[in-house]
C-alpha cells in the first residue's frame, strides 16, 4: 500500500501546531509557578500532617497520601494562569493526538514503527497521563515539569529523529508489536511522570530538612512551591505500583512477538536486556518500598535509576548498541 | 474452638519502624495490634553474625541472611548490573563472528574479557550464580510465607481493638436499634460484600463487636507471582536443555530435509537427541523481497515472502505453504522462521575442451543494506584447481572510493565482479573450510572481470571459460524447538496476574463495636485499617456506616488529613 503524502503532511503540521500550543501552555505554567507564593517549609508547618497521624495512631504507613486536593494550600495565586495553561495543554494534546492519527492513516498502520513515531506517542502519553491525573487531583504545581519534557521530546522527534512516513520493515508487521509498543508507550508516559515526582520529592525533602535545620538551600524557592515531600513520594510510588504490571505485560508481549519473528522468545538482544534491567530495577524499587523500609530518599534514588535505565533503553540502545530491534530510520 | 493465631506470630513490618529522622510517634498499641498479620512480609533477620554458635549456627545464620529481603534486593541489583556487559559486548550466542573480530582487534583486552566471560555473559558461571542464589533466596523466603499465608487465610480476623478511635478511619454514631441488631446488620452487610467476618455477641462485658477482613488476594497474588518466577526459570532451563536451534540457507529450487547434517549451523541443548528432529522436508519454490523505492528510507525492506512445498513427514502429501517474517512454517512440532535472504549467482565453468566442469548456483552473503554480496565459487575438478572470488551486485555500480558495490537491494541491474584464482584449494588439508571464504595460500590470481547475466569470460590462461548464467535468490530459515516455551508463557502470564493482584488489591480490615450509651441509645463505632499506600478503607467504612440501622445519627468522623 502506498503512503498518502497529503495526510502525512497534515500530520506534520498538526505536530508543529501542538508544539506551539505546548509552548503557550509552558509559559502559562511558568507564570503560575513564578507568581505562587509557596508554602512554609519549616517543620512546624510540614509536621502538621505527621502530627495528625500520630494522633490517630501514629503509624505512618497508613497515611493516606493524596495526589493533591482542594485543601492543597500550596498555590493560591497563579491558579488562573495554571488553569489556562491546563486548557491549552488539552488543546495541544488533542492536536498531537490528531497528528499521530493522521500519521497512522497516511501509512495504513499503527504509527509506532520508528523512533520518530514512538517519540510522538510517548510525548502524547506523558501529556495525557498528566491531564488525566489533573481531572481528579490538583497537580497544577507539576504542570511545568511535564510540559517541558514533552516539548523536548517533540523537539527531538521533529529534528533529530524525524522519519518520513513509510511502510514498515517486515519484522515490525505484527499485531503483537502494536500491543507491545502501545503498552511500552503508556509505561513511558507514566514512568516519566513518576520520575518527575521522585525528582521533585528530593527537592522538597531537602528543602524541608534544610528549613528545619535553619540552613539555606539554593532550590528553596522551588521547594516552597511544591507539595509536601511525603505526598510527592507517595505519588511516585503509586504510579509505579500501578504501572509495573503493565510494564511486565509489555515485556511478555514483546517476548511473544520475538518468538513469532525470530523463533525465540528471549535472546538477550540489547533491547531485551535493557527491558529486563528496567524491570529488575523497578522490582527492586517496589521491594525496597514494600519490605526493606526504604521509604524516602533512598527509594527515590532507586526509582530514578530505574527510570534512567528505561530512557537508556529507548535512546541509548537504539542509537548506540546494535541489535535486532533496529527501527526503520533512526 | 478458637483457631485465631497468636497475634504476635508475625513480626512488625520493618517499614513501620521509624527511621531516625522521621518524626513519628511510637506506635500506639491499638492500631499496632490491629495491623498485625495484615502482611506476611518477612521479618528482617538481624544482620549481625552469631558470635559462637558453631557450624549449625553459622549455617542457620547464612540461610537467614540469604533468604532475607535485603539480600534479595542486593541480588536483584547485581542481576541488573551483570546483564549490562551482555548488551555492550557482542555475545557468542547471537553474534559469534563479531566476537572473533572484537578479540582480533583488541587482542590483549579481548582475551582478558573473554576469560571473564564478557562475551558469553548470559551463560557465564557468575551470571548463573547470581540468579540461582536469587532463586534459592526466593524459594527460601516465599515457601514459608506461603505456609503462613495459608494459615492466615483460614483463620478468623483479629478481634476488634478496644479503642477504635485510634484507628485512621473512624466513625462514631448513635442508634436507637438494639446493639445485637446493629451487629447483625453489620455482619450481614459485610458477608454480602464478601468480607470474612467474625463476631462477638453484644452481651460481652467489653461490648460486642464485628471484625472483618478482605483482600487476601493481595498476599496470594504476591506469593503466586514469586512462585511463577520459579516457573519461568524452570521453563528457561528446560528450553536450553532439551531444545535446539539451527539455521539453514536454501536456494530457490533446492530442498531441505530436517537432518542435522543439512543445517548450516546447529546448536542443540545438552539433553537434545538428534533422533528428535522431526522428519519433514521442504523445497523453496520461490522467494520474493520488496523494498522501498525513493524517499528517505530508500532501499528499506518492505515485504519478504517464501513459497514452500512442504512434506510434513516421509510419504505424506506435499503442501504449499507461504512463509513470511512474522508467519513461520509450523511443522512436526517445530517452527521454521524466515530470517534472511540473498542472491546466489549461477555459474557454469567449461574447460578448454568446452566440457562442463561446474554448474551451480552459489550462495553469496549480503554485506550491506543494498545487498552488495560476496562469495566464492570453488571448482575442485580442474587441474590446477580453480576458484572465483568476488561480488554479486543486484544493482551494480563502481566508483573509486567503494569499488564495485550495489546501490539498491533489488535486481535492477545485476552483475558479478569476479577474480579468478588457480592453484590448490586446500580441500584435502583436512582443515575445515568455510564455503564463503577462499584460502588464497597456495593459489595465484590470474585475472578479474565483470559479467552481466549471459556473458562469458575466457580466463587469461585459456584454461577455462566462465559463464554467468543468471542467479536465484536464497532464503535462510531458523528452525527451533523450545520445549519450555509454553511453560514460560503460562508462568509469565500467571506471574503478571499475581503481580497485578499484589499491587492493586489492598488487604483491609474493618471493625464495628457497640456499647450501650446514655439514655438507652447504642453507641456504634466503625473503624477501618489498611496497609496499602495507594488505597484507603474510607469508602468502605462509609458504606458500612450507611448500611447500619441509625435513627439518630450524631456521627463524628475522623479521617486523617491528606498528608
Ligand atoms: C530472594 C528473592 C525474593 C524475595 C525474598 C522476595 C520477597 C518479596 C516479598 C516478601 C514481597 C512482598 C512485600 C509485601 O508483602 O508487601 C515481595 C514483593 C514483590 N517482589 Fe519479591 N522477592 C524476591 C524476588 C523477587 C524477584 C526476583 C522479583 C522480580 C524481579 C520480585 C518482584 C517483586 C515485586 C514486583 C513485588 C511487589 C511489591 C509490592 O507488593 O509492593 N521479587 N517480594
Amino acid at each position: 500500500m502506498s503512503v498518502d503524502t497529503t495526510l502525512a503532511q497534515a500530520s506534520n503540521g498538526l505536530v508543529y501546531a501542538s508544539m506551539v500550543a505546548y509552548t503557550v501552555s509552558m509559559i502559562g505554567f511558568a507564570a503560575s509557578f513564578a507568581s505562587t507564593k509557596g508554602r512554609d517549609l519549616t517543620p512546624a508547618a510540614t509536621a502538621q500532617g505527621v502530627a495528625a497521624d500520630a494522633e490517630s495512631g501514629g503509624v505512618a504507613v497508613v497515611t493516606r497520601t493524596d495526589l493533591g486536593g482542594p485543601d492543597d494550600g500550596a498555590l493560591p495565586p497563579g491558579r488562573r494562569a495554571a488553569n489556562i495553561a491546563t486548557s491549552v495543554m488539552w488543546l495541544a494534546t488533542i492536536l498531537l493526538g490528531a497528528g499521530i492519527l493522521m500519521r497512522g492513516l497516511s501509512v495504513h498502520r499503527m504509527p509506532l514503527g520508528n523512533m520518530y513515531e514512538f517519540s510522538l506517542a510517548s510525548g502524547f502519553a506523558v501529556a495525557l497521563t498528566y491531564l488525566v491525573i489533573s481531572l481528579r487531583r490538583d497537580v497544577r504545581w507539576l504542570g511545568i515539569f511535564v510540559v517541558i519534557p514533552v516539548l523536548l521530546t517533540l523537539g527531538l522527534a521533529v529534528t533529530v529523529l524525524y522519519t518520513e512516513a513509510a511502510q514498515l520493515v517486515p519484522a515490525l508487521k505484527s499485531y503483537w508489536l502494536v500491543i507491545h509498543v502501545s503498552a511500552a508507550v503508556i509505561c513511558a508516559g507514566a514512568f516519566s511522570i513518576s520520575a518527575a515526582a521522585s525528582s521533585l520529592y528530593l527537592v522538597a525533602d531537602t528543602g524541608e530538612r534544610r528549613a528545619a535545620a535553619g540552613q539555606p538551600y539554593w532550590l528553596a524557592g522551588l521547594a516552597r512551591r511544591l507539595p509536601e515531600s511525603t505526598r510527592l513520594d507517595g505519588m511516585a510510588y503509586r504510579i509505579i505500583a500501578f504501572m509495573f504490571p503493565l510494564w511486565t505485560f509489555a515485556i511478555i508481549a514483546g517476548a511473544i512477538w520475538a518468538e513469532n519473528a525470530w523463533g525465540r522468545y528471549w535472546g538477550w538482544d540489547p533491547k531485551e536486556t535493557w527491558a529486563f534491567i528496567t524491570w529488575v530495577a523497578y522490582a527492586a524499587y517496589l521491594h525496597a518500598r514494600a519490605t526493606a523500609g526504604w521509604k524516602g530518599r533512598r527509594a527515590a534514588y532507586v526509582a530514578l535509576v530505574a527510570f534512567a535505565t528505561f530512557l537508556f533503553n529507548y535512546f541509548g540502545v537504539n542509537i548506540l548498541l546494535p541489535g535486532l530491534h533496529s527501527y526503520g530510520g533512526v | 474452638m478458637t483457631d485465631r493465631p497468636d497475634v504476635d506470630l508475625a513480626a512488625e513490618d520493618p517499614a513501620d519502624v521509624p527511621t531516625g529522622t522521621d518524626a513519628v510517634a511510637p506506635p500506639a498499641d491499638g492500631e499496632d495490634a490491629a495491623a498485625r498479620r495484615l502482611s506476611t512480609a518477612p521479618v528482617e533477620a538481624p544482620a549481625d553474625a552469631p558470635v559462637s554458635l558453631g557450624l549449625l549456627g553459622w549455617l542457620r545464620w547464612g540461610w537467614r541472611t540469604l533468604t532475607s529481603m535485603r539480600t534479595a534486593l542486593i541480588l536483584l541489583f547485581l542481576l541488573a548490573l551483570a546483564s549490562v556487559p551482555g548488551s555492550i559486548f557482542p555475545q557468542r550466542g547471537t553474534a559469534p563472528v563479531d566476537v572473533t573480530q572484537w578479540i582480533q582487534e583488541n587482542p590483549a583486552l579481548g582475551r582478558f574479557l573473554d576469560r571473564l566471560g564478557m562475551f558469553d555473559v548470559f551463560a557465564s558461571p557468575w551470571f548463573a550464580a547470581i540468579y540461582l542464589l536469587l532463586f534459592v533466596s526466593l524459594a527460601g523466603c516465599v515457601l514459608p510465607r506461603a505456609a503462613q499465608h495459608w494459615r492466615i487465610v483460614r483463620s478468623r480476623p483479629p478481634a476488634a481493638p478496644l479503642n477504635l478511635s485510634r484507628l485512621p478511619e473512624h466513625r462514631r454514631l448513635e442508634s436507637d436499634a438494639e446493639p445485637q441488631r446493629v451487629l447483625d446488620d453489620a455482619a450481614q452487610w459485610l458477608r454480602a460484600h464478601r468480607w470474612r467476618v467474625d463476631t462477638e455477641a453484644a452481651t460481652d462485658p467489653d461490648g460486642g463487636w464485628v471484625a472483618a477482613e478482605k483482600g487476601y488476594a493481595r498476599e496470594t497474588g504476591n506469593l503466586v507471582f514469586h512462585v511463577a518466577l520459579l516457573g519461568i526459570l524452570l521453563a528457561v532451563a528446560l528450553g536450553s536443555l532439551a531444545g535446539f536451534r539451527g539455521v539453514v540457507l536454501v536456494r530457490e529450487g533446492s530442498s531441505f530435509a530436517d537432518t542435522r547434517a543439512q543445517y548450516d549451523s546447529f546448536t542443540p541443548g545438552r539433553a537434545f537427541d538428534d533422533a528428535d528432529l522431526p522428519p519433514f522436508a521442504f523445497t523453496l519454490d520461490s522467494f520474493d523481497a520488496q523494498f522501498q523505492r525513493g524517499g528517505q528510507q530508500d532501499g528499506a525492506a518492505r515485504e519478504f515472502s517464501a513459497d514452500l512445498t512442504v512434506t510434513p513427514e516421509p510419504g505424506a502429501e506435499p503442501e504449499k505453504v507461504r512463509v513470511e517474517v512474522n508467519e513461520p512454517l509450523v511443522v512436526g512440532g517445530v517452527k521454521a522462521f524466515l530470517v534472511g535472504h540473498g542472491y546466489a549467482p549461477t555459474v557454469t565453468v567449461r574447460d578448454a575442451d568446452g566440457e562442463i566442469v561446474f554448474r551451480d548456483s552459489v550462495v553469496f552473503l549480503p554485506q550491506d543494506g543494498a545487498f552488495t554480496s560476496t562469495g566464492v565459487v570453488k571448482v575442485p575438478d580442474t587441474v590446477p584447481q580453480l576458484a572465483l572470488q568476488g561480488f554479486f551486485l543486484p544493482t551494480a555500480a563502481v566508483d573509486d572510493v567503494r569499488g564495485p558495490h550495489s546501490t539498491f537491494p533489488e535486481d535492477d541491474d545485476p552483475a558479478v565482479f569476479l577474480a579468478a584464482w588457480t592453484g590448490d584449494l586446500g580441500l584435502d588439508s583436512g582443515r575445515p573450510q568455510s564455503v564463503y571464504r577462499l584460502d588464497t595460500e597456495g593459489m595465484t590470481r590470474i585475472g578479474i572481470d565483470a559479467l552481466r547475466p549471459g556473458e562469458s569470460w575466457e580466463l587469461p590462461d585459456g584454461s577455462a571459460t566462465v559463464t554467468f548464467d543468471g542467479y536465484v535468490e536464497w532464503a535462510s530459515f531458523s528452525v527451533a524447538r523450545d520445549p519450555g516455551k509454553e511453560l514460560a508463557l503460562l508462568a509469565s502470564v500467571v506471574a503478571m496476574i499475581g503481580l497485578a493482584a499484589s499491587l492493586l488489591i489492598s488487604r483491609r480490615r474493618v471493625w464495628v463495636r457497640v456499647n450501650p450509651g446514655p439514655g438507652g441509645v447504642t453507641v456504634v463505632e466503625v473503624a477501618g485499617l489498611t496497609r496499602s499506600e495507594h488505597a484507603s478503607v474510607a469508602d468502605e467504612v462509609e458504606a458500612l456506616t450507611e448500611a447500619l440501622p441509625v435513627t439518630t445519627s450524631t456521627s463524628t468522623t475522623t479521617t486523617p488529613p491528606r498528608a
